[in-house]
């Protein structure tokens, strides 16, 4: 969990939050959390044509995608508005959780 | 093994899969291990069916009893309306899951529950046995408030088209039909109804199709509700430049009555009005088996539940969800929403059928897409999370939004979005 907490300013900032200082959250709950993206991305991240898959996807390139989203800096249809609900620790569980995923 | 014993087994996940019922068993549905029965193969239904298989490594058995042949999607219908999409396009088989994922698919209706005995009785006669129910209904119309819609034969000609299917194709056929010149009205419900853009979507896809086939024709929007209830500046944007003239929006128009005969709505407030296709989507409540069996506990309509596991405040081991339920606050009647439903409480119910906690946290997304012609469109998109002090789902601060205007690639989006949601609730 240390590992991400370093990854970029964006990241750095929630290290404060309450959250952030508990443990990993419940897989059980992460695969649920990651199961609501599932509907655009496949189940398990393994998408139709048309969206992007998740699945085996670099879990850095996930998150950094998801933060710029999250911040603005990368334009988006509708990303920027589902990221922004999101919080970073949520992100980095769900990237975590389809990084793991068989392509 | 017994259930009680299934139970105590199940400290892991992998207590399941111990069970000799792994994922090479899942074309078999499996004779052992705790029962769920799921009523309705909708979005909701279809896919907790999928996921508590999934879930319990394929160790629950599942039976779905859903009378329709195959899978026949609301969202995207419209566009079957309008013309540019068939009904191919937005149809889908149950064989993914019960080749793939092993559900047992059982092709009937539920005509009673006993929350006792805890088995559902179908039309066909026989009883199936649960240990958990989900129940995913979506809605059914409330044609008493509409009295003339109960004379013969009232139903066939005056179509409301809120449930794809036979009445999507013969609305179209009205259209077809109808002399350029005519008058489509669309009486749209006081929210809360399925599908809140949805009326709006239908207005753009018969205006467009009107547009190009029977310019002289108008398109009459007559909403209950003061105005648009989604992506209003959207939709109101679309009416004004690209249908100009076609279609007329008259917000503060509630339905009491409807004369098939002469294809006359009568209002509350306004002047009755005629058309040549009259198309009423009348006010809904919760499925007719969720209502009869004292689920509806929210004004006789709509079934309240705990948003943690989907399960009824009403009955216990019964879980109610999709457009069935009384909504969190701005919470949509969607099938998209109805899908993330279905994934949660396919969690809960694995995890209560294990002897775990189940999960405390949940968060999950709504992405809605509407048409604004056959490749234009615009979308509203929000985030829900539960909150534990208030007990029920809330739309994140700062999340969501809708499209900036409509456009094309949104609508390359809008059939990926369709693609994927079907694979994931059936697939």
């Amino acid at each position: 969990m240390k590992n991400w907490l370093y990854f970029g300013s964006a990241l750095f900032c929630l290290a404060t939050s309450a959250q952030a200082q508990n443990n990993a959250p419940d897989p059980m709950q992460v695969r649920s959390w990651a199961a609501g993206c599932s509907n655009c991305h496949g189940t398990n991240g393994r998408a139709e044509a048309g969206n992007e898959a998740l699945a085996g996807a670099n879990k850095d390139d996930i998150v950094k995608k998801m933060m710029d989203f999250k911040a603005g800096r990368k334009p988006a249809t509708i990303m920027h508005q589902l990221a922004k609900g999101y919080s970073d620790e949520q992100i980095v569980a769900i990237a975590g959780y389809f990084a793991a995923q068989k392509k | 093994m017994k259930r009680r014993q299934f139970i105590q087994s199940a400290s892991a996940t992998s207590a399941l899969g111990a069970m000799g019922l792994m994922s090479g068993c899942a074309t078999t549905g499996g004779t052992h291990g705790p029962k769920v029965v799921v009523v309705g193969g909708g979005y909701g239904g279809a896919t907790a069916a999928k996921y508590v298989r999934m879930w319990s490594d394929y160790g629950i058995q599942v039976t779905l009893i859903e009378p329709n042949a195959s899978f026949i999607s609301c969202p995207i219908s419209n566009l079957v309306i309008g013309g540019s999409k068939t009904m191919a396009d937005i149809t889908t088989s149950y064989d993914n899951l019960v080749k793939r994922h092993g559900v047992n698919w059982v092709k009937d209706y539920v005509t009673q529950i006993d929350p006792d005995k805890r088995v559902v009785k179908l039309a066909g006669g026989s009883e199936v046995p649960y240990d958990r129910l989900i129940l995913s209904p979506g809605v059914d119309f409330m044609m008493e408030s509409l009295p003339g819609m109960n004379k013969a034969g009232a139903q066939d000609k005056v179509l409301h088209a809120w449930k794809a299917g036979a009445q999507t194709v013969a609305l179209r056929k009205q259209l077809e039909a109808m002399p350029d010149g005519g008058v489509y009205a669309l009486s749209i419900p006081l929210a809360p109804y399925r599908c809140p853009p949805g009326p709006y979507e239908r207005a753009c896809q018969v205006a467009e199709y009107f547009s190009k086939a029977k310019p002289k024709s108008k398109v009459l929007i007559l909403d209950a509700n003061d105005d648009v209830t989604s992506k209003g500046p959207l939709f109101k944007k679309a009416w004004a430049e690209r249908y100009k003239g076609i279609v007329e929006y008259r917000g503060k128009h509630n339905a009491v009555d409807v004369d098939a005969a002469t294809n006359t709505l009568k209002f509350e407030f306004n002047d009755d009005v005629k058309a040549n296709v009259l198309n009423v989507i009348p006010p809904m409540r919760a499925g007719e088996i969720a209502v009869k069996s004292g689920l509806a506990t929210a004004n006789k309509r709509w079934c309240e539940v705990d948003f943690l596991t989907f399960e009824s405040k009403a009955a216990k081991n019964i879980h109610v969800l999709g457009d069935s339920i009384q909504i969190a606050p701005a919470m949509p009647k969607s099938g998209h929403m109805a899908n993330q439903h279905g994934k949660t409480c396919a969690a809960a119910v694995v995890a209560l059928l294990s002897g775990k906690t189940p999960n405390n946290m949940p968060i999950y997304n709504n992405t809605c897409y509407s048409f604004v012609s056959s490749e234009d469109v615009v979308h509203v998109a929000s985030v829900h999370a539960y909150d534990a002090d208030k007990k029920t789902m809330l739309a994140v601060p700062g999340s969501g939004g809708v499209s900036s205007a409509a456009n094309e690639l949104e609508g390359r989006y809008a059939m990926a979005w369709a693609r994927n949601i079907w694979a994931d609730t059936l697939a």
